[in-house]
């Protein structure tokens, strides 16, 4: 889809009909409904990845066809309703986190202006406390006592075909990121009020390619991008002879390598596509330099979950994958990449779903001896927690006048901030590798922004929504790169190198992308070099 | 609308009262019979409500970390944001509950010109929710003195500090003046915020007029229409009701009635609306989990057994170009067949 140009879109936010900025709709949000038009939806999945995430056990994925949201007609079987509605009795009885929330909002308005696609939108139905009431208005009506009496009184209303569309609409303009939590008096998550509207859509069929090929992708064979066996090892292979070139020292990497000390799982992401292929040969030159005795695996190629962003059946089975492939190599433990949301899942569902993984020792690092109590249960360690102990240790040297092209801010990823508390590891390791600065206070850390396209919105039909809900992302590095000149923002996650870089390109484009892993890489100085290394320029990503 | 509707239906409950009490007979119905209703509704719907929240389960451990988790010992621990024993978790919700601390971290943003998004602090929620809450507090502590006799003195201290000023005979207290300030500028916030104003429904605006009828009420009687209040008789009800011997002796004026009846309708309400965000925000698993997750395993009771795709099917439908790509599998490939 076009892309308005930035001065025209520039205007248009600050100046646009919306709520952010003034304008009051003159009717009442029920009474709007929604249009969809090319560029403000995501594609629905295609026929035939629904039809093999159905065909899998464990997972229901029903009504496969052909449809559009633009149709007046989507195709819904016959008893929709009642399935939405059982559905979301069944969530009800399931989740405490979803009964809180319905019951306990006072419509403060304290989460309004928190939420980017709200801020980039000034669509009132994108302020959180509004996209939980498109779901509480139907709870109020056919499961509370007021409701059921005073209907639309009280702020009730009938599920009907136009609801679910809004639904559809809204559940798709929310990356779950939890910014609202942090202010809500009663920490009222609407990460929590998404995943329900997207599990109950799928129950009739409506979901999105963007989420759901990668999630038949992961789970066939074993990462989103659909990468093979033999083309994973490619491509890791492409990188494993690039670090040579640029190095002089070739890492020694293996797949499927039974008896290694440890599995190590990245997002596919790392091994595919620029700038995350940099951040892969990051890692191979950090447990190269200290010689860790780690593996690849095929089978389990990816860190990324869009089962998070689909239903808790779909998330539990692909994230099964990671201890299933442990325990087949008889690994001690698991390092993890840089990636937001496999964080989250592994923080906060993986131990629950999948464990106990006692097939597995709490993680101690051979190099430095620590034991990572932390992560005594999961087994399985962060690789900037992992590198910030070396650190701490002395065991890797660093000659930081490798990374001078690069003046540095720190992008904290939804996910592992706000769903872990992973704040100051990365900050630790970039203190020692790269010149660097923070964006504004209240946009970085438990305040951090999203970068507006995550849980499976990265996808370009919508570009312009991309655009506007990551601006509130976007004018924060340009904050710096205006003050301090800076010229890369780094993260530690694979949807963020991905996405940034689109919104980069769009509202900063003087402003590259990087993990922090790169910067490691960069910056590490290795026993073998000798004179072979090159003088590298734009470090890893110099052409040689 | 929506507030001119609460309004009235605030108007006409206490026009009900204060009619209804004066007939002859009526009296005994709304001295006694509908705080007796009023309670038992209150209780029971309160302890219904806080049941059914515990019943359902907490699956995963959800926290919302707004701060540096316990990892490595030479990164600071942020022990109240990101807590990790459950005396941690108690100092966090103790913030939240006796400060309001989520709200405390409240920015305004602003889009200006540019593009450019300011973000300020702002505590103008903060700072009235917390003067509205607590004078609601003190004043239901205050009006034990009509429930207890004899009156304790730990009681009469806070009444006394309450009343520190000495304004007026008989003293204004400060939390008759806090709790009107508070509901106020809530009230003025959900009409003059257009984005608050655009939320609002009646089940928000109802409850803020009903508390602002029974303030007012209250006020009245103590400071404006005190001659046709018999405070002994009122306190006689009042121990009566506690004791269940309930009697009325010498009529009652019909503001006290009023503003009873308005306490009734309050309480019964209670149990039914958003008000239960006091038993509710106990409970929220974002913020009274610690986040421990990967340190000690979280249980779902209603975990479902869901295996992943197969290592065995994945080598089965690849194992070919495993082979050939030097990829060490478990099973080798059967012996090619010679080609006729």
């Amino acid at each position: 889809m076009s892309v308005p140009k930035l001065e025209q879109l520039s205007k248009s936010v600050v100046k646009g009909p919306s709520l952010a900025t003034g304008a009051v709709p003159t009717k009442d949000w029920m009474e709007i409904p929604v249009e969809f038009k090319p560029g403000n939806y995501a594609y629905p999945a295609k026929k035939e990845k629904v039809e093999y995430l159905n065909s899998q056990k464990g997972l229901h994925f029903p009504n496969a066809r052909e449809w559009s949201p633009e149709d007046d007609d989507w195709k819904l079987p016959e008893d929709w309703k009642d399935i939405i509605l059982q559905g979301l009795k069944e969530r009800l009885d399931k989740f405490r986190s979803l009964k809180i929330f319905m019951d306990c909002c006072v419509r403060c308005g304290a989460c309004a202006d928190k939420c980017h696609f709200f801020l980039g939108t000034g669509d009132p139905k994108n302020m959180p406390v509004l996209r939980a009431e498109l779901l509480r208005s139907v709870y109020r009506n056919d499961f509370t006592l007021g409701g059921k009496i005073l209907g639309k009184m009280v702020g009730g209303r009938e599920m009907t075909v136009g609801v679910l569309k809004e639904w559809f609409m809204y559940s798709y303009q929310c990356t779950e990121c939890r910014r609202c939590s942090v202010f809500c008096p009663y920490g009222i998550d609407t990460a929590e009020i998404t995943m329900m509207l997207r599990e109950l859509l799928h129950l009739v069929g409506v979901g999105i390619n963007w989420i759901l090929e990668p999630a038949s992708n992961s789970n066939r064979t074993g990462n989103h991008m659909g990468l093979q066996p033999h083309t994973f090892k490619d491509n890791v292979d492409f990188l494993v002879d690039d670090v040579e070139n640029l190095t002089g020292v070739r890492p020694n990497v293996t797949f499927n390598r039974k008896g290694a000390e440890v599995l190590f799982i990245t997002p596919s992401a790392d091994v595919f596509a620029e700038p995350g292929l940099y951040t892969a040969m990051g890692y191979m030159i950090l447990f190269e330099a200290i010689g860790l005795d780690y593996t690849w695996s095929t089978y389990a190629s990816e860190g990324g979950n869009f089962g998070l962003f689909t239903n808790n059946e779909t998330m539990k089975k692909l994230n099964a994958k990671m201890y299933a492939e442990a325990e087949r190599l008889g690994v001690k433990y698991i390092i993890g990449g840089e990636c937001g949301h496999m964080w989250r899942v592994l923080h906060q569902y993986m131990d629950t779903m999948n464990g106990p993984a006692d097939f597995l020792e709490t993680p101690v690092s051979a190099i430095t001896g620590t034991k990572f109590q932390n992560a005594a249960s999961t087994k399985m360690v962060h690789i900037t927690e992992f590198t910030a102990d070396l650190i701490k240790h002395g065991k890797l040297k660093f000659d930081k006048s490798r990374n001078s092209h690069v003046k540095a801010t720190f992008h904290d990823s939804c996910n592992t901030s706000r769903a872990m508390g992973l704040l100051d590891e990365p900050r630790y390791v970039l203190d020692h590798v790269v010149d660097w600065v923070e964006m504004p206070e209240g946009t970085i850390r438990e305040q951090t922004f999203c970068c507006g396209s995550g849980t499976g919105l990265n996808t370009d039909e919508i570009m312009e929504l991309r655009m506007r809900s990551g601006f509130p992302r976007a004018n924060a590095v340009q904050y710096v790169r205006d003050k301090f000149d800076v010229n890369m923002l780094s993260c530690v996650c694979a949807i963020d190198r991905a996405t940034l870089t689109s919104l980069n390109n769009y509202w900063t484009p003087e402003v590259g992308v990087c993990g922090v892993s790169e910067l490691v890489g960069n910056a590490i100085v290795q026993e073998n070099e000798g004179e072979n290394r090159a003088n590298l320029d734009e470090g890893l990503r110099t052409l040689v | 609308m929506k507030y001119a509707l609460s309004f009235l239906a605030v108007v006409v409950l206490a026009a009900v009262a204060w009619l209804g009490s004066q007939v002859p007979g009526m009296s005994y119905i709304f001295g006694v019979a509908f705080p007796y209703l009023a309670i038992l509704v209150f209780l029971g719907g309160f302890v219904y409500r806080i049941v059914q929240w515990a019943k359902t389960p907490v699956p995963f451990s959800i926290q919302t970390t707004c701060g540096q988790g316990k990892s490595l010992d030479f990164i600071k621990h942020n022990k109240l944001e990101a807590p990790h024993t459950n005396a941690q978790v108690i100092a966090r919700m103790a913030l939240e509950i006796f400060t309001f601390r989520s709200l405390f971290r409240n920015t305004h943003a602003q889009v200006h010109d540019g593009p450019k998004i300011t973000y300020e602090s702002s505590k103008w929620l903060w700072l009235f929710a917390l003067i509205f809450h607590y004078s609601f507090l003190l004043i239901i502590i205050r009006h034990m003195r009509f429930f207890l006799d004899p009156f304790p003195g730990l009681l009469a201290l806070i009444e006394a500090l309450d009343g520190f000023f000495s304004i007026g005979n008989p003293t204004w207290y400060l939390t008759s003046a806090g709790i009107v300030v508070g509901v106020l500028f809530l009230f003025a916030r959900r009409i003059a915020s257009t984005k608050v104003r655009y939320i609002s429904l009646i089940n928000d605006y109802f409850p803020l007029f009903l508390i602002l009828g029974i303030a007012t009420t209250g006020i009245l009687m103590r400071h404006f229409l005190r001659t046709d209040v018999d405070i002994t008789a009122i306190k006689t009800l009042g121990v009566g009701l506690v004791t269940l011997q309930p009697t009325i002796q010498v009529s009652l004026s019909p503001l006290f009635y009023t503003h009873l009846f308005l306490v009734c309708v309050l309480l019964a309400y209670f149990p039914f609306s958003k008000l239960m965000h006091m038993g509710g925000v106990f409970m929220s698993p974002t913020r009274n989990m610690k986040n421990d997750t990967r340190e000690n395993r979280h249980v779902n009771p209603w975990n479902p057994r869901i295996l992943p795709h197969s290592y065995a099917g994945y080598e089965d439908e690849f194992r070919e170009y495993m082979v050939e790509a030097g990829l060490p599998v478990e099973k080798e490939l059967p012996p090619q067949k010679d080609e006729e």
